[in-house]
């Protein structure tokens, strides 16, 4: 029975199962994925880059025109707005304002 | 292994059971196989990215490292402002996610029969392969310089073990009073291209306060770089004359190294005795792309812009360095940036998902300057009939300007930079 077991777990592993997700966390639609390599993959914020998870959606979208126009003090969003058409900011506001705001 | 409750563990044990008599029942129980080679910034971010958004996908990943040190942030080691085990980063994270990480090297792709051969013997079957191998130096391309070369002058351009970033740092520390640090830069394209000129300020930062009567001799074989007039603006605020840069059309390519006698040879002849020297020689695809047929004359990979797939098999995503991706840098970030593009799309059909339609890639570098001083630059790219073309009027560099009237803009980059670091692995391991 334990060589048995043992073969078994050897083949299952080699073979590569599916295994089950972790637990249930929200999956960046592609659009959002840029920002997760400074704002964290659910825009939770690291080190000084600020937490964008449960942005107000209207706010979300009056900052980002501010990056835009150039009206908002900002190292490097001033940068990234003007990268993206108004329907990708609406997008994103809909993803980042649906998160939770707290940790 | 993963915990698994009794229930999935017996049905785990009855799928791999059956498969034993009928291997086909088993690719219909355990869903499409996704395997990634190599378990840097495109493959991790891939293996990770996958086993979040494609759940009923079984992903394998093949790296020979047992642990994964960045070159990002390895600069900041000759700067003295950071150490070898804080840009070491495990693949427990990833194991504990369900990816299967097999430390082994890949060495033979059949993209006929779907499978790959590794170094120690076992050959993997898949339906998708996302290949993200990163570069291979072209040993000899400077004439002298192999391997054993790189022992005196290290090239520290990829991460391996760390013994060549430590090597480097080593070097710097026992530098002569007053001596030469000589560093040889290799033309476009390369692994990130502001990487050197990051390398020369924080080699500067370190001899600023042990060495300040040392000199920096960058010799480049190209007329220009990446942030140039924001690096140069830089050294001379901070580091006065220590740094000379010494363009291509002066002379500036290194074609030969003499490591007993510590020179460097330039094409017209000149010779530069160096009592460091750092040597960043040109670069090709890694190895098992070019084995596997993918790369074409020019030693990289021709990719279709909106899958990544291989001009030459279909079935084969190839991201990171190893690509032909201009305009987008040799980055970290496009590696990460394009892997989700990947694996979406080369999972699309496996799992009835829609398929990107218009990907949006992003590259931001950010370098250090000094204490407390960072720059960067931004892209945000799309694909039209032309290729890869950067989005109109977005992205550029940080602002340039007096350090009196910047200072709290370079302050707030170097900080955000730090933030960078943590989220972009964080996005890769965790
Ligand atoms: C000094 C320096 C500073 C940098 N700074 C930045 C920065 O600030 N920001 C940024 O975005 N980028 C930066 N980069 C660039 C960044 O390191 C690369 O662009 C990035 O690593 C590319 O990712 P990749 O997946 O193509 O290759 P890698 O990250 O190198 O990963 C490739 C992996 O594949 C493995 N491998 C190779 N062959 C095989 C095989 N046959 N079988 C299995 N595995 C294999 C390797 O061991 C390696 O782990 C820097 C680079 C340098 C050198
Ligand atoms: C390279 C790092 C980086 C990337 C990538 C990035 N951001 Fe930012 N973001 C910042 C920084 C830094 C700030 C602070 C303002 C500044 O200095 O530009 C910021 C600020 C913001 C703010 C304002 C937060 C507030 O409350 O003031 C929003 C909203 C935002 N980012 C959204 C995004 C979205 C959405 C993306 C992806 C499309 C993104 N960012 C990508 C670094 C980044």
């Amino acid at each position: 029975m334990m060589k048995k077991l043992g073969l078994a777990i050897v083949v299952g592993s080699a073979l590569s199962g599916p295994m089950p997700l972790m637990a249930h966390e929200p999956v960046t639609p592609l659009i959002a994925q840029a920002c997760a390599g400074c704002h964290g993959q659910s825009g939770e914020g690291l080190g000084a880059v600020p937490r964008i998870a449960g942005k107000d959606r209207a706010v979300f979208i009056a900052t980002w025109e501010a990056f835009r126009a150039g009206e908002k003090p900002a190292t490097i969003m001033n940068r990234i707005a003007p990268g993206y058409t108004e329907s990708e900011v609406a997008a994103l506001a809909d993803y980042f304002s649906a998160l939770r705001a707290e940790p | 292994m993963t915990r698994l409750t009794r229930r999935s563990f017996a049905t785990f044990l009855g799928a791999s059971a059956l498969t034993l008599a009928a291997p086909a029942t088993l690719r219909a129980q355990t869903g499409p196989r996704l395997l990634v080679i190599g378990g840097g910034f495109g493959g991790a971010s891939a293996a990770r990215f996958a086993r979040m958004a494609y759940p009923e996908v079984a992903v394998t990943l093949v790296e020979p490292w047992p642990t994964f040190i960045t070159c990002p942030y390895g600069n900041l080691i000759l700067g003295g402002k950071q150490t070898l085990p804080r840009i070491t980063h495990s693949y427990d994270g990833l194991r504990a996610r369900g990816v299967n990480v097999v430390q082994d090297r890949a060495i033979e792709i059949d993209a006929d029969a779907k499978s790959v051969r590794l170094a120690g013997g076992a050959v993997l079957g898949y339906d998708k392969l996302i290949l993200s191998p990163g570069i291979a130096l072209q040993w000899g391309a400077i004439e002298g310089y192999d391997e054993a070369a790189a022992e005196v002058f290290p090239h520290a351009w990829m991460g391996g073990d760390g013994s060549q970033i430590t090597n480097l740092r080593r070097q710097l520390e026992a530098l002569p009073e007053g001596g030469v640090v000589g560093l040889a830069i290799p033309a476009n394209p390369f692994r990130c291209p502001p990487g050197p000129y990051e390398r020369i300020s924080m080699i500067a930062h370190y001899l600023k306060q042990a060495n300040p009567r040392a000199k920096i001799l960058a010799l480049d074989a190209k007329e220009g770089f990446s942030k140039q007039g924001l690096f140069q603006d830089g050294w001379a605020e901070l580091y006065g004359d220590m740094i000379e840069w010494v363009p291509g059309n002066l002379d500036g390519r290194i074609v030969r190294v003499d490591t007993e006698n510590r020179l460097f040879i330039s094409e017209f002849g000149e010779e530069h005795r160096v009592d460091v020297g750092n040597v960043i020689p040109p670069q090709s695809a890694a190895t098992i792309a070019i084995d596997a047929g993918l790369a074409d004359e020019t030693g990289w990979v021709p990719i279709d812009p909106r899958t990544f797939a291989a001009r030459a098999a279909s079935d084969i995503h190839v991201i990171g360095d190893a690509t032909i991706a201009p305009p987008m840098p040799k980055s970290g970030y496009v590696a990460n940036s394009t892997s989700k593009v990947a694996v979406a799309a080369a999972l699309s059909e496996l799992t009835g998902r829609a398929a990107p339609e218009d990907p949006v890639f992003f590259n931001t570098c950010y370098s250090h300057v000094g204490a407390d001083y960072g720059i960067s630059v931004v892209g945000v790219y799309r694909v039209t009939e032309d290729g890869i073309v950067e989005t109109p009027d977005s992205g550029g560099i940080s602002p340039r300007g007096p350090l009196s009237d910047l200072a709290e803009q370079r302050r707030l980059e170097a900080v955000y930079a730090d933030g960078w670091y943590a989220s972009i692995t964080r996005d890769m391991f965790s």
